[in-house]
């Protein structure tokens, strides 16, 4: 039986919330913020899955509920999943592996438990359009990567006001989008998901290098 | 017999079972291998493990990376559908507006109830936990003694397929001879962890879990559970032959499709249907146990959530096994003028006494885990090691301050990554602010794995505090009115969360672990899970050797109706450091078997 009444309604009366502090609080508006603020000002409109989904199925981000990124929101969560996860030589970076639609699939959540992270990536995303405007470029993703990464470091360094708790709050969903990729996974070290005939325990090289012996 | 609609209820049900999980199953099972008719009733839909559960899928696969949301409350793979601690429509509440003094239930609406979500850890309560109060001056004796459980403890594991192994620990039981099967080899942080606990004089053993680490022995042990009864033996063979060995990879919170970790569909009402003896009717929601003019129990009126309407189906004994709380609820509904305070309830301790696990954790980050070689650590995924209480002659000396025992479960191990694998690492890194870039990805692949955590659950005697009660005002969407609950930690408890804490806190400190806090001693409400938790809650229809302060007698029969019985936790006069599952299938089958006497009797 669904019955999803509630959880959008108090979304959209946070979201309504958010919508007016937030145009009370940011005083210069670049084009591109004009259009990035104006798409988080949109309340979520898909409801959730329910409490009798198909657990088998497969699912893309996009499949159950509406995403909201513009083209260039997306195209700038792109560039950000790349500066928190790059490549490098053992494994590729995160939106390799679709994690920036991930992050749209959470911020598009009809559950209220990932309203207010809608809220602060959505305004975080217009924060950093203004500033690249700021430092004289039309948008975030044409900003040399020099500049960009000089941002994201000044971001990091004070993760618990705003703007850096937006960089922090990208910072996981990026993180944990990409450890949670069969790809990411294995560059974390996690070789499990493979059934097996046997299970003997830690290989010896492991149980030698903390001292212990097989059991 | 099978699946049935309200349409094809029978006449004539020997027995009449309300629930389909770990008590009904097992009721179920035992009557119908003996030739009863049964009729078992599911509030939920039925569920088919082999085909419904996502057991290799990655959390990529799913919505939100698999994690909880109001729909799945446990993550959309767990399995579990129509469930959970909120379920809109089937409300219940608590008296004290008071955070800590919160009772949580979970409820699971579908076959095989609770035992799809259930990590599967089986222990015996041991011969003190059947006497709590001689041996702690406070709670109850139980009107049994372990030496009445230990037989049906050896059919259960039998049946299910126990891994675990017997250590020589005291209040800790041995298994007969051949009836555990083999414990998994432990992991590199179970290891570690026992190399570290010895040395402060603690035991890391094999936990017991309902997963079969080897095929079950089909040739000899339907012989051994159903002696002299070739059809039962032949149906038990069959069914053994079906189940799978674990092949060491996914969580078995997800289900098992394959049937090596136990859950009731798959071991008990599988094996039941194919006796012919068995009709289940699921989406069959009870209002109430209805009873003749003689005060025997002779049927449930119940609402179809399919048609929507009421219905009423006929037995000549009536079992509950809706869980401990949810058969508190049908027999505090069932009232009429012989028993207007409820049925069964002359006593008035119909939900009284709820114990629940006193529970609380702790982890610790160990250097020596970091950067290891990347390996397979599945294992049974879940838990393989934990430490069984190890103070039971402080204990009996009078030398500890809290009356309950606790043991505690090892968890380590580099587990399939979530959401949440990678938080924390900027601290351990001692990285300035938020890290990220190759920095970032350097202390994942460090620091993932190193994490060694328990969670200690312990034992709780039954007080007057911690009680259920029909809400005077509030109905669920099917017009029952819904049960409220009463809840309030004791001294006692707290004081066994301080030293949980403490203890907890000792072996990861041998281990160099690093700590995010500190161990809570000073205030251990702030850490102690809270009621419900766990999901471990029992009690409510406690059994016990006097009608007067008890409501069930030794064979969970009920003191004013015998021909009703209740088959899940609520007999239960106290919950010990051990899980209540596998004491709950011991039970009912002891209970079964009393049951089948009766019948054969003819005295019900």
């Amino acid at each position: 039986m669904k019955d999803f009444d509630e959880t959008p309604r108090i979304e959209r009366r946070v979201a309504m919330e958010w919508i007016i502090s937030a145009a009370a609080s940011v005083p210069f508006l670049g084009e591109a913020a004009v259009e990035t603020k104006s798409e988080g000002a949109a309340p979520v409109s898909g409801s959730g899955y329910g409490p009798d989904p198909d657990m088998v199925k497969a699912y893309k981000p996009g499949d159950l509920w509406p995403l909201t990124f513009s083209a260039a929101q997306r195209e700038l969560v792109i560039v950000l999943c790349d500066i928190i996860i790059p490549a490098d030589e053992q494994s590729p970076s995160a939106s390799s592996q679709g994690v920036h639609d991930f992050v749209d699939e959470w911020i598009s959540s009809p559950y209220s438990a990932q309203t207010s992270d809608r809220n602060l990536i959505l305004k975080g995303l217009t924060w950093l359009e203004e500033e690249s405007v700021r430092r004289g470029s039309v948008n975030f993703v044409s900003l040399g990567t020099e500049v960009q990464s000089q941002i994201a470091k000044e971001l990091s360094l004070k993760p618990r006001e705003f703007p850096g708790n937006f960089f922090l709050k990208m910072r996981d969903l990026v993180a944990g989008g990409y450890y949670t990729t069969p790809v990411g996974m294995r560059d974390l070290g996690y070789r499990g998901n493979t059934p097996m005939l046997e299970w003997n325990g830690p290989p010896r090289e492991v149980l030698d290098i903390l001292g212990l012996e097989p059991e | 017999m099978p699946v049935i609609s309200p349409k094809e209820v029978q006449s004539d049900y020997d027995v009449v079972i309300v629930g389909s999980g770990a008590g009904g199953g097992q009721m179920a099972y035992t009557l119908t291998m003996n030739g009863a008719k049964v009729l078992v009733m599911e509030a939920g839909r039925i569920f088919d493990p082999a085909r419904e559960t996502a057991m290799m899928n990655t959390p990529d696969m799913a919505p939100l990376r698999a994690m909880p949301t109001p729909d799945k409350q446990y993550g959309f793979y767990d399995s579990s559908v129509d469930s959970g601690w909120e379920i809109p429509g089937e409300p219940y509440t608590n008296a004290s507006k008071e955070d800590k003094r919160q009772f949580f239930w979970w409820r699971q609406r579908m076959l095989g109830g609770r035992t799809n979500h259930w990590g599967r850890v089986s222990l015996r309560n041991g011969p003190y936990d059947f006497e709590t109060k001689s041996r702690q001056g406070i709670g109850f004796d139980w009107p049994i003694s372990y030496q009445d459980l230990h037989p049906y403890y050896d059919k259960v594991e039998m049946l299910v397929g126990i891994f675990g192994s017997n250590e020589g620990i005291e209040n800790v039981p041995h298994s007969s001879p051949g009836v555990l099967l083999p414990p998994p080899k432990m992991r590199a942080g179970e290891l570690l962890t026992k190399k570290y606990a010895k040395t402060l004089g603690i035991d890391v053993v094999p936990v017991h879990r309902a997963i079969l680490t080897k095929k079950q022995d089909a040739e000899g042990l339907p012989a051994k559970l159903h002696p002299g009864n070739a059809k039962a033996q032949k149906i038990l063979a069959e069914n053994m032959r079906s189940r799978a060995k674990c092949f060491f990879a996914t969580d078995c919170h997800r289900g098992c499709s394959i049937g090596a970790a136990y859950d009731s569909a798959t071991v008990h009402l599988r094996p039941a249907l194919n006796t012919g003896n068995l009709d289940i009717l699921p989406n069959a929601m009870v209002r109430e146990v209805t009873v003749n003019k003689e005060g025997k129990a002779n049927g449930i009126s119940y609402i179809d959530k399919v048609d929507r309407a009421d219905h009423h189906v006929s037995g000549k004994v009536i079992v509950l096994a809706a869980s401990s709380q949810e058969s508190v609820r049908i027999l505090l509904n069932s009232k009429s003028s012989l028993f207007p305070d409820g049925l069964a309830n002359s006593s008035g301790k119909v939900g009284k006494y709820i114990t629940d696990s006193v529970s609380s954790s702790f982890s610790a980050q160990i250097p020596a885990l970091e950067n290891l070689p990347p390996h397979n650590e599945d294992g049974t995924v879940g838990q393989q090691a934990y430490v069984p209480w190890w103070l039971s002659k402080e204990h009996t000396a009078g030398r500890l301050d809290f009356s309950g025992g606790y043991k505690f479960i090892v968890g380590s191990g580099r587990r399939m990554p979530k959401m949440s694998s990678v938080r924390g690492f900027d601290r351990l890194g001692g990285r300035e602010g938020t890290g990220f870039g190759s920095e970032l990805k350097e202390d994942a692949r460090r620091f993932y794995g190193s994490t060694v955590g328990f969670g200690a659950q312990g034992a709780m005697a039954a007080n007057d505090d911690c009680f259920s009660e029909l809400d005077p005002e509030v109905k669920d969407k099917w017009g029952i009115p819904v049960l409220r609950f009463h809840w309030k930690w004791s001294d006692d408890e707290l004081k066994q969360i301080a030293h949980q804490q403490e203890s907890m806190a000792s072996i990861l400190e041998a281990m160099g672990g690093r700590f995010g806090r500190q161990p809570e001693t000073k205030n251990p409400l702030k850490v102690i899970k809270e009621g419900g938790k766990i999901i471990h809650e029992v009690g409510g229809a406690i059994m016990g050797k006097d009608p007067n302060n008890s409501v069930t007698d030794q064979w969970c029969r009920t003191w004013d109706v015998p021909n009703l019985v209740i088959a899940d936790g609520a007999p239960f006069p106290n919950t010990s450091d051990k899980n209540p599952t596998l004491t709950i299938m011991a039970l009912a089958w002891r209970a079964a078997d009393h049951v089948l006497d009766e019948l054969k009797k003819g005295n019900v």
